[in-house]
């Protein structure tokens, strides 16, 4: 068992808009976590196949496009089918007030807007990822 | 109290800094004579109209005519589009400018596995000739200008709409526009490619030719900053990769056999405006210079207008935020006034809600209202180059001219652009840069109002515009029924043309392309088509 959280920051989605994915990545490095980067436009299986392969303890989705609710629903849904279901999965992006009880509702842990320091959000992680 | 003022003075006490610019230059106290002693007005800046055209490209500037009120639009179906487009061309604006959605921008039809979830989302859905012929229903196209906003598949979208222009009787060579057609920024910054760099450059290359030809008023590349800004660069590195991927553009074409001359007038450019305001008004008065130097210089062009830069201008969608949303309209109108004061041929504005979803039809509006009240009540259209021989501006713009001279050296001695890019360095720059900026911004060094200072801890909610989750179902069922109807005789032979020439060397794409195009052929088609000879990139994690 490794002594650091292991996050994979993935982007779902069509969009090539990786600047958050990418600053959040660094930020949990400078943090101490270990990160995978997957690269963009991964499908749902891609990430939740990454999720496995890495022994994740965390899954940070960046999605910039608006298909979040397409998406995320449809990870969380292999995550589950994958028994996944102790790996917190936190979304970041465009994503819109009344989106976020439907992100919840399925599963997503937390999810950051524009504006969210990545202070936070390393602090979150921290708090409240349960370490394998 | 008059004593404290005069010791506040004579002791210079200053606020805690830094004084640096947003992308993080350190400002002095004050500007003067001496800071532009060596400034030659003949050679480095001239009158507007004149070289280096510093101060302008035109003798009258704004006098002459306003900018070009360009608003992006582009989303649902192309029938939705089609209906913003009357909108806002009865509101004002000048000319159209189309926002593609997603899978358009990455070679794919809408009925594709990968388009799941983000049909008609951050653009307009178009799959084949038949959508092309809906968004443009009831505009000429031979009296208004168009800026389409496509890279990787810009031969298929311009042939579109060529196509489109034919069969409304309108002359080729009377159509006004621009493609984006900018890979190299997408390699660098916002990553919509398809294609690996060789392809696609040979693309660009036969887009000049077919245009220089046939298509004789289209710009048919519009070089851009705009994304590489938003992938968090800073001013200067937006300046220097987008001045360096012309010239990467023109060594490309020259090397193919085109005179410098026989495109370069149809070169245009594309920048972004942020938040600080003397910063980006030294970036435009640059470029102008520095593109001078390099079309006068580097690649000797006879054509005086070879050597003229002329740029559209974005307000910058990532200074935007989404809490006090309103605010964004105070920011968007500062960074309208940099792109006006800096000589913009054209300008987009962002609408405020913008960090919050596609604008609604009100929030789009103010937007366009701002341009108009710059241009109409401001006062800032009186005279060209206002700011022209301010110690501050001039100096600003002798440092950001000298910035990008040194990135220029790296790059040449890199093998240039496609070179740099296979090597990561533009990308590792632009990362770097977005890092620090982030992180002067958690140390409250950089202030956002509303996000890191003077926070509200309630906002009522403002309204955002939803993307029927209808779309995708409409445009499936077109695209089925339009792959029942048309001659797929035809397009069977057409892909297979279009196959045959992209396998053999040096034979221009257009031609086949249009007649893929004209045959109904989807994009989705055409581009699988030219994946199967050209490849895919991935890109390395840097």
């Amino acid at each position: 068992m490794s002594e650091k959280i292991r996050v994979i920051v993935a982007k779902p989605g069509l969009d090539g808009h990786d600047r958050g994915a990418k600053v959040i990545a660094r930020a949990f490095r400078d943090a101490g976590f270990e990160v995978i980067y997957t690269g963009l436009r991964q499908t749902p299986e891609q990430v939740v196949h990454a999720a496995l392969q890495e022994d994740a303890d965390v899954v940070g989705l960046s999605v910039l496009s608006g298909a979040h609710m397409t998406l995320c629903p449809r990870i969380m849904d292999l995550m589950k089918k994958e028994r996944l279901d102790d790996v917190m999965v936190v979304v970041g992006g465009i994503i819109p007030d009344q989106d976020i009880p439907k992100l919840k509702e399925c599963g997503v842990a937390e999810v950051f807007q524009p504006g969210a320091s990545t202070e936070d959000i390393v602090a979150y992680v921290r708090q409240n990822v349960r370490k394998k | 109290m008059a004593k404290d003022v005069s010791d506040r003075v004579g002791k210079g006490v200053e606020r805690t800094g830094p004084f640096t610019t947003v992308s993080g230059v350190p400002i002095e106290r004050l500007y003067t004579p001496e800071d532009i002693a060596d400034l030659d007005y003949e050679k480095e800046l001239g009158d507007p109209g004149q070289p280096p055209y510093t101060r302008g490209i035109y003798p009258t500037m704004y006098r002459g005519k306003h900018w070009t009120m360009r608003q992006f639009s582009g989303f649902g179906t192309a029938a939705d589009t089609n209906e913003r487009f009357h909108y806002l061309l009865k509101h004002g604006q000048d000319g159209l400018s189309v926002a593609f959605h997603l899978p358009t921008l990455m070679g794919l039809d809408s009925d594709d596995a990968m388009s799941e979830g983000e049909v008609g989302k951050c653009g307009v859905a178009i799959d084949s000739l038949a959508d092309m012929e809906t968004l443009f229903k009831g505009l000429p196209l031979d009296k208004i200008s168009t800026s389409m906003t496509t890279n990787a598949p810009a031969t298929i979208l311009w042939s579109m709409y060529l196509v489109v222009a034919e069969k409304q009787g309108a002359d080729w060579k009377k159509l006004r526009g621009t493609i984006q057609n900018d890979i190299l920024k997408e390699y660098i910054a916002q990553k919509t490619y398809i294609f690996p760099p060789r392809p696609s450059m040979k693309l660009i290359v036969d887009t000049f030719e077919f245009g220089s030809r046939h298509v004789p008023q289209w710009n048919t590349i519009s070089i851009s900053g705009y994304h590489i800004r938003e992938a968090g660069s800073t001013a200067l590195q937006e300046l220097a990769f987008t001045l360096y991927d012309g010239i990467e553009y023109i060594e490309w074409a020259r090397r193919s056999g085109l005179d410098v001359d026989e495109f370069a007038p149809r070169l245009s450019f594309f920048f972004n405006a942020h938040n600080d305001l003397f910063e980006e008004i030294a970036k435009y008065r640059a470029a102008r210079k520095i593109w001078y130097k390099i079309m006068t210089e580097r690649f000797h062009c006879r054509n005086p207008r070879s050597a003229i830069l002329r740029f559209h201008t974005q307000t910058a969608g990532c200074s935007l935020t989404a809490q006090q949303p309103y605010n964004n309209i105070v920011r968007t109108a500062i960074q309208a006034l940099a792109a006006v004061l800096g000589g913009t041929q054209s300008l987009h504005t962002n609408s405020l809600d913008e960090t919050l979803a596609l604008p609604t039809e009100h929030a789009a509006r103010i937007a366009l209202r701002t341009q108009q009240i710059l241009a109409h009540e401001s006062g800032i259209t009186n005279t060209a180059d206002p700011l022209g021989g301010s110690y501050f501006v001039e100096r600003l713009t002798l440092d950001m001219e000298k910035g990008c001279w040194d990135y220029f050296d790296r790059l040449d001695a890199m093998g240039g652009m496609v070179a740099a890019i296979e090597q990561g360095f533009p990308q590792r720059e632009i990362h770097d840069a977005s890092y620090d900026y982030q992180k002067a911004i958690e140390r409250k060094e950089k202030i956002i109002v509303g996000v890191n200072e003077f926070v509200m801890d309630e906002e009522p909610p403002i309204d955002t515009l939803l993307i029927d989750e209808s779309v995708t179902g409409r445009q499936v069922e077109q695209l089925r029924k339009l792959r029942e109807t048309r001659d797929n005789g035809r397009v069977r032979q057409t892909l297979e043309a279009l196959r045959e020439a992209a396998a053999t060397h040096n034979v221009n794409m257009m031609p086949s392309i249009l007649d893929c195009v004209r045959a109904y052929t989807t994009l989705g088609e055409i581009c699988a088509s030219l994946r199967s000879v050209y490849g895919v990139y991935e890109e390395p994690i840097f």
